[in-house]
């Protein structure tokens, strides 16, 4: 039983560098089942195959003790070389790719292109009754388009999920 | 890795089979003694093992077993434990073992046979993903699918069971990988490893705990296992700590030993079962000083209403315990060990003299809480009660050289209170996973590592026939262990537990059908005996002592008795209720829904 504080609970974005090794994802994901913990996201490449390292970027959410608990778990396995908290790293920038198909035609369809342009997606796809968009940006940005587009038609929505990194010339 | 080192690495290689790398690698790594079970992926390492003097295989009559004597044989000697199962059902059995050692830290290593690479992934005779399935039951796991991987492995594989907050971890070993050349490296102590756990205290914290305990008027020190995994020196800086600051000390189950029963300062167990003094301390405290211990249920009690007034010190080896389950005010992550250490110059530093701590007042409270004797129990003239028998035990072996272990349930219970410890690794109990079975097979790992010691293992009869086969390891490799059954036929805490939470309807716990524990000893070629009234007692134990082969020892207890103090599930440390005063109704639905 975790302590019980009254905090709210809140999200937050772990960047988890890696040993690219078989069965690390398995372990960070058993981790977050066997303990109960959420994932919101997750995201998973190798980033430097010379060191045999990938990055996994996780949006999680919870009571701050228990994020702290899960960062604190994360360390353990022998596998994860570093734990980034980019949600308290105020330099932390984080990104998220989305592809959404749209239908409809007439004015839905021209009000589905315009909204486009103020969102900066872009159309990478398209036929006479559908466009398919690329959209890029934080999750909230992603979340505000997929809901104007909910009215207009919208067909199918995929994302990648979260990744971050850091501002600046260094690394955090 | 640079050049240079790569250079002087292929200088010390040799070139050899990946069974006969097993074998180097273990004794490199300081190995003299193995746990195993002999099967077909496994059997080219079986093969170099024929006939090798530096490595001594005891042959267990289930990998289970064989996972609890490595647990035994590591948690006596300090060092890891080591045990070698073939693929399938050899891993398969295991698995209870390595759950139980991660949640006790235990540093075991267990070497599995896998089936061929080219077979992984097929359904193969006795494969199964044992990397899969042990990934929840391990500190970390390894499948080797190349060779000149294999050494490199199996040396990371010591550092991580042993390193850090110590735990399991399994080589999984395909057979080709076993038959294939490849080079050899032996271990270099001073190589950079990837898994580097913190162990130094922070020097800033140190100076607040310090500063902390030095304010504290009603103080107490909860150790625990921690301790004793990190090592005798560990043992004696706490017993220094507390004998400079004038603390009291409590235990929990698995750090039992580190502090010496026989002195002033030992409170007894604290928990569910635990002493009436060290509880009630607990909850009064003003300053807890928790170190290697892990804030377990079992524990705790109530999680709410733990210990609500006091400040918090916690010294941990994993920083993910700190907070886990308890918030605390000082974490300081760090070897028990060292922690200790850095401790008890703090607090030299400050206080050179032998001033008055001002306990005085505390201590007279401890001596009442004493004084209401929580483990007393109604002696019996006619039926020998399980706590006597206990007692009986320790007195007739105290002299010896004596290494305990236990099963699990209501006999555990009372071997925690009744027999006492003076030093660690002397007492070897399934406390995390609470393993029935586990005390019979430990019992066989202590024996092996230490052939002159008095091993007992502390047995229910239930429990110890989860294991009992081992029986015929102990007899074909002459580890004259002592299985002391507390014999009462029933799973005594599930009977204890029907009684007080599920009204007194005994669902299936009675032992019908028992074998002649006896008779079952002889026929496995060891001794049987038997005592049934408290006037024989003391001449069997003597008996089982003075006997050269394994002993099974049939005493019959009180039927009934149950395990008492007890802090009921659902209340905290202050509602304990003692054996006297026992009503039935202490617990609520809210605490029935707890285990």
């Amino acid at each position: 039983m975790p302590p019980r504080t009254d905090d709210p609970s809140e999200s937050r974005t772990l960047a988890v560098l890696v040993d690219n090794e078989p069965g690390v994802l398995a372990r960070v994901v058993g981790l977050f089942s066997a303990r109960g913990y959420n994932i919101e996201s997750l995201t998973v490449a190798e980033t430097d195959s010379a060191q045999h390292a990938s990055r996994i970027t996780i949006v999680t959410s919870g009571q701050p003790v228990i994020l702290d608990q899960i960062k604190a778990q994360l360390e353990r396995i022998v596998s994860v070389r570093r734990v980034i908290d980019v949600t308290r790293d105020p330099a932390g920038v984080e990104r998220e790719l989305a592809l959404i198909k749209v239908r409809g035609a007439g004015a839905n369809r021209i009000e589905a292109l315009r909204l486009s342009e103020i969102f900066r997606a872009k159309v990478i796809d398209t036929t006479l009754e559908s466009f398919i968009f690329e959209l890029t940006g934080p999750s909230s940005k992603i979340n505000s388009f997929i809901e104007l587009m909910r009215p207009l038609g919208l067909v199918e929505v995929s994302r990648t999920g979260v990744l971050s990194i850091h501002r600046g010339a260094e690394t955090a | 890795m640079s050049d240079g080192a790569h250079t002087f690495a292929d200088a010390e290689a040799i070139t050899l089979t990946g069974a006969e790398i097993v074998v180097r690698a273990l004794i490199d790594q300081g190995v003299d003694t193995l746990f195993g079970y002999p099967g077909g992926a496994v059997l080219p390492i079986y093969d170099a093992l024929f006939a090798e003097p530096r490595l001594r295989h005891i042959l267990a009559r289930h990998e289970q077993g064989a996972g609890h004597m490595a647990e035994g044989y590591a948690r006596s000697t300090g060092k890891v434990g080591v045990a070698l199962v073939t693929s399938g059902p050899g891993a398969t059995n295991i698995v209870t073992p390595l759950a139980d050692a991660l949640l006790d830290s235990i540093p075991i290593v267990v070497i599995s046979g896998q089936v061929p690479t080219h077979l992984i992934g097929s359904d193969a005779f006795q494969e199964c993903d044992t990397v899969g399935i042990t990934r929840a039951c391990t500190k970390h796991n390894w499948l080797v699918r190349s060779v000149n991987d294999l050494a490199r492995v199996i040396h990371e594989a010591f550092h991580v069971a042993c390193s850090g907050r110590p735990g399991p971890v399994v080589i999984d070993i395909p057979k080709d990988v076993q038959f294939a050349s490849g080079l050899y490296q032996p271990p270099k102590p001073d190589a950079p490893q990837r898994y580097r756990p913190r162990l130094a205290p922070d020097p800033a914290r140190i100076a607040e705990a310090a500063a902390l305990m030095r304010q504290a008027r009603r103080p107490v020190i909860y150790s625990g296992g921690g301790v004793i995994n990190a090592g005798p020196k560990a043992s004696e800086h706490l017993r220094a700590l507390a004998k400079m600051t004038g603390f009291p000390v409590t235990s929990t189950l698995m750090g039992l030993g580190a502090f010496p029963a026989s002195d002033a300062q030992w409170l007894g167990m604290l928990g569910m079962h635990g002493s009436w003094e060290a509880n009630h301390a607990m909850h009064d405290c003003d300053v807890m000083v928790c170190v290697g211990a892990r804030f377990d249920d079992r524990v705790t009690g109530r999680i709410d209403a733990f210990s609500p007034n006091s400040k918090k010190i916690h010294i941990d080896v994993d920083p993910s315990s700190i907070n886990k389950n308890v918030l605390v005010d000082i974490g300081i992550v760090a070897d028990a060990g060292l922690a200790l250490e850095a401790l008890c110059e703090a607090w030299r530093g400050h206080n050179a003299g032998g001033e008055d701590r001002g306990l005085d007042a505390w201590w007279a409270q401890i001596e009442e809480w004493r004084a209401v004797k929580g483990f007393a129990y109604r002696a019996d003239d006619t039926v020998i009660k399980p706590q006597y028998a206990i007692e009986r035990l320790f007195a007739l072996t105290k002299a010896r050289d004596v290494y305990i272990t236990t099963e699990v349930g209501q006999h555990q219970m009372w071997a925690a209170q009744f027999f006492h410890f003076d030093k660690p690794n002397r007492w070897m109990t399934s406390g995390g996973l609470g393993t029935m079975g586990y005390g019979l097979p430990a019992a066989i790992g202590v024996q092996a590592a230490h052939p002159d010691a008095l091993v007992i293992d502390i047995a229910g009869e239930a429990s110890v026939q989860m294991t009992m086969q081992e029986m015929s390891t102990a007899a074909q490799h002459d580890l004259p262990i002592k299985v002391f059954i507390l014999n009462n036929e029933w799973m005594g805490m599930v009977r204890q537990w029907q009684q007080l939470l599920h009204g007194e309807r005994y669902s299936h716990s009675y032992s019908a059908a028992l074998p002649d524990f006896v008779k079952l000893a002889e026929a496995y070629g060891c001794v049987g005996l038997r005592a049934e009234t408290p006037a024989e007692l003391d001449g069997k134990i003597l008996e089982m002592i003075d006997c050269k082969k394994p002993v099974l020892f049939d005493c019959r207890v009180a039927k009934t008795e149950n395990c008492f103090p007890m802090i009921p599930s659902g209340k905290a440390h202050n509602e304990m209720i003692l054996a006297r005063t026992f009503q039935g109704d202490e617990i609520d639905d809210q605490g029935k829904m707890l285990v």
